[in-house]
C-alpha cells in the first residue's frame, strides 16, 4: 500500500471526525487543536513523513495554523488546518515532533500565540535586549513602518546557562566576528577546553521580510525573495515564482522548466564551492582555500557572463525566465561547467590525500543519524548523516520529474562526510546540467502569469536544503501573507548537537562544514 | 639582524597598478549591477568608464596621508544578504587579493581604521555596530557597501531595519550594487585610504 493510501486510511478510519480533502498532490485535513499532537506524531513516526513547515495566518475570526508534512517517497503533501480564536492556546507538537520546535517559538514571538507544553518560549526572534515585551509584529494591526524597538531596554538580559559547574564559562562568539562571518551569537559553555553545551542565538539579522512584504506587489516580493538570502537567490526566487504560478494556474513551457533546473544546479555548484572554501579556510589550509575560492570566483563570473549578474538575480520571473539565453551563451555555460568539474575533481583528490586536513575534519562535528532525524535536518547536512531527504525526489518539480538527480548519502555525519557530500552533489549537478543542456527543448521561456487571488505552497531544494514558500495573494493582487521556511532555520536548530564534546578551536570548522547562511535563516 | 621593515620602507616598492585589463576577467564586473530584470544586452561594463564608489555629502574625505599604504579594516555584518557576505569573503581570495594594496583585516575594531559595513542595519545590530564604531581609534572612516547599506534597499526603513548605515553612524564612502562585486568594494576601500579619487581613477585605467 502506498503512503498516500495508508494516509487516507489513517485519516478515514483512525480519526472519523476529520474532514479530508484530496486536492491534487495535497491531502488537506481540518483538525481540532487537541488532536494535533497525536496526528503529527503518527505522521512522523508511523508513516515516515517529514515536517515541512508551520504557516500561521490571521483572519477575521482569529488565527489559522497550517501544519505541512510531506510523504518522502510518494509526492504527497499533508496539510493540517486548525483554527485558533484570539487568546486561545494551541497544543505544542514539538515535544513529539522536535523539528517543529523553532517554528512554534517563532510563531509565539511574532503572533503572540502561546503553545501549551512548550518549555522555551519568548526571546527568540525578538531579542529581549531591544524589543519591548508583548509586541507581535506579524499581527495585521502592527504597523511595519513604525519603530518600536528600544536599544538598551534589556541591559540586564543574561543568556540562559545550561552548564552549572563551578568555574565553567559561557564563551560568546559573535555577533561581530574576528573575520567575515555573519552576525549571530553562539554561546559556548565550557569548563575549560571542551564545549559541553552551546546555544545558537540567531535573528540578529531579522529584517522582517515576511512582514514588510505584506501589501507589496508580487514583483516587489520577488525582489525580496532574491535579496533576503542572496547566496541562494535563484532557489528562493524559483520557490516564490512557483507559488505565484500555482495560484494563477500558469503552466510553464518545457524550455523554462529545463533552464530553471539548469540555473538552480549552477547555483548549487557555486554554493558548495564557497562552503568547501570556508571549510578549508577554517582548518587553516590556505592553499586549499585559495584554490576553492578561485573555482568559486569562476562560477560567479560564469553566472555573470550568462545572465549579467553574479548571483543570478533578476533571471527567474513568474511564468518562466526573464529572457532566453542565446545559444552561444549556453555553450559558454556548458564549457564553463565542464572545465570547473575537472578543477573540482583535482581539488577533491588533493583534499582527500591531505592527512593533516583529514585529521581536522574526520570525526569532527558529528551529527548522528538519530539526532539528524530527531531535528528533521535537511539538505547536505542531512544527507551526510544518513538521512536521504531531497525535495527534488520526494516532491518532484521543474525538470526533476524526468531527470531525477543522484542523491549522495553518507552515514558518518562528521565534517568529512559533509565534505564528501558537497563534492558528490557538485558531480551530480554537473552531469544534470550537461544532460539538460544536451536536450534542451525549443520554444518560449515564459508563459503569461497574471496575478490572481489565492493561496499556494511551493518548494525548492535550495543548495542548503529544502525550502518552502507559502503565499496568499489578496483580491487586489497584492501579497497578504508570505511564509518562507528556509533550510537554515531547520539546520541551525540541530547545529548545537554537532558541537557537543568538540574542542574550542574546532568550532569554526564545524560551523563551516554546515555550510549555512544566517541571512537566509533570519529573513 | 636585518631590519626588514626599514629596508622595505626605504626601497619603497609599491604594488602594481590596478586594475589592469587581465585583473578583471569577463563576469568580474556584472552587467546588471543592481540585479534587476533587464536583458544583459549592453554586455560587460568597461572598466574604463567605471567608478564604483561615491563620497557621501557629509564625508570626512579619505584618511590622512600616512595611512595610504597600510589600512586596517573591520567588516561588520548589519543584516547583509548572503551574496554580499560571499563577495566580502572573496576580497582576500587570489583573484582580488586586497592585501597587495596594504589593506588588512583586523580581528577587532580597536585596531581598525576603516569600518566596512553591509546591510540595512537591523534592530539587533544597531548597538553592536555603534559600539564597534566607537571602539575604533581616530582618525576613522566608514565605507557602506551594497544598496541596502546606503538607503535600506528593498528592505527600506521599517520596524526591523534602520534603513541604511548612515542612520546609525557617520558614513564617508558608499559602494552601490546589489551586491557590489569584490573589485568595487576594493575601490571603496582604496578611496577611504586616499589612494584613489573618482577623477584619478578615470585617468589611470
Amino acid at each position: 500500500m502506498s503512503t498516500r493510501a495508508a494516509l487516507r486510511t489513517f485519516f478515514g478510519t483512525g480519526h472519523p471526525g476529520l474532514a479530508v480533502r484530496d486536492v491534487g498532490m495535497r491531502l488537506s485535513v481540518d483538525s481540532a487543536p487537541a488532536a494535533l499532537p497525536d496526528i503529527a506524531a503518527a505522521l512522523m513516526h508511523e508513516h515516515g513523513c517529514g515536517f515541512a513547515t508551520l504557516v500561521v495566518e490571521e483572519d477575521a475570526t482569529g488565527f489559522v495554523a497550517r501544519y505541512f508534512f510531506y510523504a518522502r517517497d510518494d509526492a504527497t503533501l499533508i496539510e493540517m488546518v486548525t483554527h485558533a480564536p484570539p487568546g486561545t492556546e494551541l497544543p505544542a507538537i514539538s515535544d513529539r515532533v522536535h523539528a517543529a520546535d523553532w517554528h512554534e517559538r517563532e510563531v509565539e514571538d511574532l503572533f503572540g500565540i502561546r503553545f501549551s507544553g512548550h518549555p522555551f518560549l519568548g526571546d527568540f526572534v525578538l531579542h529581549d535586549q531591544v524589543w519591548p515585551e508583548g509586541i507581535t509584529p506579524m499581527r495585521r494591526e502592527f504597523d511595519a513602518s513604525v519603530r518600536v524597538a528600544q536599544p538598551g531596554l534589556g541591559e540586564d538580559w543574561r543568556p540562559r546557562r545550561l552548564l552549572e559547574e563551578e568555574g565553567s564559562i559561557a564563551f560568546p562568539v559573535g555577533p561581530i566576528w574576528a573575520d567575515y562571518n555573519e552576525a549571530g551569537l553562539w554561546l559556548l559553555e565550557t569548563p575549560g577546553e571542551q564545549i559541553y553545551a552551546s546555544q545558537t542565538r540567531l535573528f540578529y539579522k531579522y529584517r522582517g521580510v515576511e512582514k514588510i512584504a505584506e501589501g507589496r506587489s508580487p514583483a516587489g516580493g520577488l525582489l525580496l525573495a532574491e535579496r533576503f538570502s542572496g547566496c541562494a537567490a535563484f532557489a528562493h526566487a524559483w520557490a516564490y515564482c512557483e507559488a505565484l504560478e500555482r495560484i494563477a494556474g500558469c503552466k510553464l513551457p518545457p524550455r523554462a522548466r529545463a533552464l530553471r533546473t539548469v540555473f538552480a544546479e549552477l547555483e548549487r555548484i557555486r554554493y558548495h564551492a564557497a562552503t568547501i572554501a570556508e571549510l578549508a579556510g577554517a582548518t587553516s589550509l590556505a592553499v586549499g582555500k585559495s584554490m576553492s575560492q578561485e573555482i568559486e570566483e569562476r562560477m560567479l563570473c560564469l553566472s555573470a557572463q550568462v545572465c549579467g549578474h553574479r548571483f543570478l538575480f533578476g533571471l527567474c520571473v513568474p511564468g518562466g525566465l526573464a529572457w532566453d539565453p542565446a545559444t552561444a551563451t549556453l555553450a559558454t555555460l556548458r564549457a564553463g561547467v565542464t572545465d570547473a568539474a575537472k578543477e573540482f575533481a583535482k581539488l577533491e583528490r588533493l583534499f582527500v590525500h591531505t592527512s593533516s586536513y583529514l585529521d581536522r575534519i574526520e570525526e569532527m562535528g558529528t551529527l548522528k543519524p538519530d539526532v539528524a532525524t530527531l531535528y528533521g535536518v535537511v539538505g547536505p547536512v542531512a544527507r551526510a548523516s544518513g538521512r536521504s531527504v531531497d525535495l527534488r525526489r520526494s516532491l518532484p518539480y521543474g525538470a526533476y520529474a524526468d531527470h531525477p538527480p543522484e542523491v549522495p548519502c553518507e552515514i558518518e555525519g562528521d565534517a568529512y562526510a559533509r565534505l564528501r557530500v558537497y563534492f558528490a552533489e557538485i558531480r551530480a549537478s554537473t552531469s544534470l546540467i550537461q544532460a539538460l543542456l544536451g536536450e534542451l527543448p525549443d520554444g518560449p521561456v515564459a508563459a503569461e502569469c497574471a496575478a490572481a487571488p489565492g493561496t499556494a505552497l511551493a518548494w525548492v531544494e535550495a543548495p542548503a536544503g529544502g525550502t518552502f514558500h507559502w503565499l496568499r495573494i489578496d483580491d487586489d493582487g497584492l501579497i497578504r501573507r508570505w511564509r518562507i521556511a528556509p533550510p537554515g532555520f531547520r539546520n541551525w536548530h540541530a547545529f548545537h548537537r554537532a558541537l557537543e564534546g568538540a574542542a574550542f578551536q574546532d568550532f569554526h570548522i564545524i560551523m563551516a562544514s554546515f555550510g549555512l547562511s544566517v541571512a537566509e535563516s533570519d529573513r | 639582524m636585518a631590519n626588514w621593515t626599514l629596508a622595505s620602507l626605504v626601497r619603497g616598492i609599491r604594488t602594481a597598478r590596478w586594475p589592469r585589463r587581465d585583473d578583471l576577467p569577463p563576469g568580474a564586473i556584472p552587467a546588471r549591477w543592481h540585479g534587476l530584470v533587464a536583458t544583459p544586452a549592453e554586455g560587460e561594463r568597461s572598466i574604463r568608464d567605471a567608478v564604483w564608489f561615491a563620497a557621501t555629502p557629509t564625508s570626512r574625505g579619505p584618511l590622512p596621508r600616512r595611512f595610504r599604504h597600510s589600512v586596517h579594516v573591520r567588516f561588520v555584518d548589519a543584516g547583509a544578504s548572503g551574496a554580499l557576505i560571499s563577495e566580502v569573503r572573496l576580497l582576500d581570495a587570489p583573484p582580488y587579493n586586497m592585501h597587495r594594496f596594504g589593506i588588512f583585516v583586523t580581528a577587532t575594531p580597536r585596531d581598525a581604521d576603516v569600518l566596512l559595513v553591509g546591510g540595512p542595519v537591523t534592530e539587533a545590530m544597531r548597538e553592536p555596530l555603534r559600539k564597534a564604531y566607537e571602539a575604533m581609534p581616530g582618525p576613522k572612516r566608514v565605507v557602506a557597501i551594497g544598496d541596502d547599506a546606503i538607503d535600506g534597499g528593498v528592505f527600506g526603513k521599517s520596524f526591523a531595519s534602520a534603513g541604511g548605515v548612515a542612520e546609525v553612524i557617520p558614513v564617508d564612502f558608499v559602494v552601490p550594487g546589489c551586491p557590489p562585486p569584490p573589485a568595487a568594494i576594493i575601490q571603496g576601500l582604496l578611496a577611504a585610504a586616499g589612494r584613489i579619487t573618482p577623477q584619478a581613477f578615470k585617468e589611470r585605467v
